[in-house]
């Protein structure tokens, strides 16, 4: 049996999706705004295995853009590969049905078996809207089914209805008659709705006086973009601060692995493998997963407490001097986490050219991968003090590498805007700006475990791969018996970083930042475990203790600087320009920020290197 | 109550400042200024609430030019461009 969840944005659809399915999740791998495909399954009181996906929200079936269209195809039956649904559970926010209930009207034409779900009811008995259920289940024709989402039990209702449903031989579908409706009909459609409304429901409907009070300070022109700032701000120092203990007890234990594997195998081949390529290198990038979850809980965070619509009506007119739509705000926030689920999520923008320009800027949001990297040249480079007697100074420079990002990004987003497309007007922001909801442990929890595990399959796979690959790039072919250098100077590793390295020269970049730029195209977190790599190699056992101590003797601040700046630009990633290519179906996009990012991140370390060396730091 | 409404001046949302509370009148979309073509204006307005009778109320404006604006539309919050406002006749 399959069931598809449909309903307005906002209506607690995710919420409910999490609450019947728990972790039997087939995760879709991008976070955020629901926009790709999340299926998962659920069993009934009477043992029914039932499956459900959850599809994007929409307002109408009119499908205005890619992700609505999803919605649309789905209910429709056109998506080729897709089970045609046996019940579609059109969910409603209690406190707000005239949306719902015009969406549900417009459903009932395409002859697919209905129930409406009367979500967060709980909060609508609240504020003293009540609803006669059984008669809006008459004037509606579909059965009506009430549920609490986030609260244990909840959902009793609406399985006991599911199987009530399914029971039934096969539930009886009619003929599709949908077609898009025209302006009168959804006029009348909407007069429809809202005299079903009128004759079920009662509402004294007060407003919610905490999303009043909040809206009151968090929208201020003034106040509210100063909340903003303070919560990025915030939300930097707990990826840097809050998570160091942490870190370092994974880097210990990973460390401590390494060891005993090198106290166990003789010298060797092998040893060198499992301790070089394996188990330092995976251990590398595991180490940061406490950032990367800190990200995703914030983001998470404000998405469920509703701040994230307030955010893109405080950023539209600020975006929109950039050329971006206030929409953007959201894809562009989930850059910071990974620029993959930034570029999927660009599907709320349903203009193609403010889409567009918005998925070109994506990358230069500072994602996640790029933590690994600063942090590394940071720790080793930047003195632990404190500015101002509060802030620590290297939370100031990561909160400048953040701002560079984001500032060239509105810039190039400008330029866009200006030499590309300036016969374009800006296409409409309209948004809902739901209540303010307490965000829910569980639901941040899955979303959260869901992350992790994407992350860690990446660090598993590519990265591990790519960490092998290395190994063998910086240990092949072996140095000739009685040689007196290093083993890498021997290496492919080193031919290639040599013959690569004359170009990055007047960065202030050394062979061996050249030949961990090469595996770092694969994920930028790599070129950490790639330098590290390189140099415990090199320096054998005793320097892969610590690559920042390492880095700290072999690399000018200059050189640092001018790293950490590449970084903010270069296009390090193959995975994103795939999702590039995927997203707009074109090599053009993809190409065209593969060379404007590389053209950007030379320069600006060109001149970082060069601004550093006639200051003294070179 | 009826009659004093019925004599209020009719206005654009779009014009409306921080406060006012009125109700929709009709959608005129045709010189709105919006990117949209005017039925998917007129379209998009109808499907977030904006029917004729609703009460509307701004209850919030942005920084740049008081734009956008947050609107209550009955009992939900909707928020709009100025640009699009202008298609929303209120009284």
């Amino acid at each position: 049996m399959h069931l598809a969840l449909v309903g307005t944005p906002n209506s607690g659809k995710t919420a409910l999706f999490n609450a019947l399915t728990g972790s039997r999740q087939k995760v879709a791998n991008y976070p955020g705004v629901t926009v790709e495909r999340k299926e998962g399954s659920f069993v009934t009181p009477h043992g029914r295995q039932v499956s459900l996906v959850d599809l994007p929200g929409t307002y109408s079936l009119r499908g205005r853009s890619p992700d609505e269209e999803i919605t649309r195809d789905i209910v429709l039956g056109r998506t080729r590969g897709e089970s045609l649904p046996d019940l579609v559970l059109c969910v409603a926010d209690s406190t707000n049905l005239r949306l719902t209930i015009r969406l549900l009207l417009e459903l009932k034409k395409t002859g697919r078996p209905i129930a409406l779900v009367l979500n967060m009811f709980d909060i609508a008995t609240r504020r003293g809207v009540t609803v006669d259920v059984y008669r809006l289940s008459e004037a509606l024709g579909v059965p009506v089914v009430t549920s609490i989402a986030v609260r244990k039990g909840g959902t009793a209702d609406l399985l006991r209805l599911t199987d009530q449903i399914l029971s039934r031989a096969r539930p009886a579908s009619g003929e599709n008659l949908w077609h898009p409706p025209t302006v009168p009909e959804l006029r009348a459609t909407q007069r429809e709705a809202d005299r079903i409304i009128a004759a079920t429901v009662s509402l004294p409907a007060r407003p919610d006086t905490w999303t009043a009070r909040i809206d009151a300070v968090v929208l201020h022109p003034i106040g509210g973009l100063a909340i903003l700032l303070l919560i990025l701000f915030v939300m930097f120092q707990a990826v840097f601060a809050w998570t160091q203990p942490l870190m370092e007890l994974l880097s210990s234990a990973f460390e401590g692995i390494g060891q005993l594997v090198h106290d166990t195998l003789p010298a060797g081949l092998l040893q060198s493998f499992l301790q070089n390529g394996v188990i330092s290198g995976v251990g590398t990038v595991v180490v940061f997963l406490p950032q990367i979850i800190i990200v995703f809980l914030f983001i998470l965070l404000l998405e469920d407490f509703g701040y994230m619509a307030r955010a893109a009506f405080l950023m539209d007119r600020i975006m929109g001097g950039a050329g971006l739509h206030g929409r953007a705000f959201i894809p562009l926030l989930s850059s910071f986490a990974c620029a993959i689920p930034g570029i999927m999520a660009t599907r709320v923008i349903d203009n193609r050219r403010d889409r567009l320009t918005t998925i070109l800027i994506a990358p230069l949001m500072t994602c996640s991968a790029r933590i690994p990297v600063y942090t590394l040249i940071i720790s080793a480079f930047i003195p632990e003090t404190e500015v101002w007697g509060w802030i620590n100074l290297r939370g100031l420079v990561m909160f400048g590498l953040y701002a560079a990002g984001i500032a060239s990004a509105l810039g190039l987003s400008f330029l866009v805007k200006f030499f590309m497309w300036r016969d374009y007007l800006p296409a409409p922001f309209m948004l809902e700006l739901p209540d303010y909801k307490t965000p829910r442990v569980r639901s941040i929890a899955i979303g959260i475990f869901n992350r992790a595990k994407m992350f860690l399959k990446r660090a598993g796979t590519t990265i591990f791969a790519m960490m092998v690959l290395i190994w063998f790039l910086a240990s092949f072919p072996q140095p000739p018996v009685g040689a007196q250098d290093a083993a890498i100077n021997y290496s492919l590793a080193a031919i290639i970083g040599k013959a690569i390295a004359p170009l990055l020269a007047p960065l202030g970049f050394n062979w061996q930042i050249a030949v961990a730029l090469i595996p770092g195209m694969a994920a930028r977190e790599v070129a950490v475990a790639a330098l590290g790599t390189v140099y415990a190699i090199e320096g054998g056992k005793e320097a892969a203790e610590q690559i920042g101590q390492v880095l700290a003797t072999k690399w000018s601040l200059a050189t640092a600087l001018s790293l950490l700046v590449w970084y903010i630009f270069a296009p390090q990633c193959a995975s994103t320009l795939a999702v590039i290519r995927r997203e707009t179906g074109s090599w053009k996009w993809m190409a065209l920020t593969f060379v404007y990012m590389l053209v950007l991140a030379y320069a600006a370390s060109l001149a970082t290197y060069n601004i550093a060396v006639a200051s003294g730091a070179g | 109550m009826d009659e004093h409404r019925n004599q209020r001046r009719h206005i654009r949302l779009g014009r409306a400042r921080r406060g006012y509370i009125g109700v929709i009148q009709g959608l005129v979309t045709k010189g709105a200024g919006s990117a949209l073509p005017d039925a998917e204006l007129e379209s998009r307005l109808i499907e977030l609430g904006f029917v004729e009778g609703a009460r509307v109320e701004i209850l919030h404006e942005g920084i740049v030019g008081r734009d956008p604006i947050a609107v209550r539309v009955d009992n939900i919050t909707i928020a709009v461009r100025r640009r699009e406002a202008m298609a929303i006749v209120v009284a």
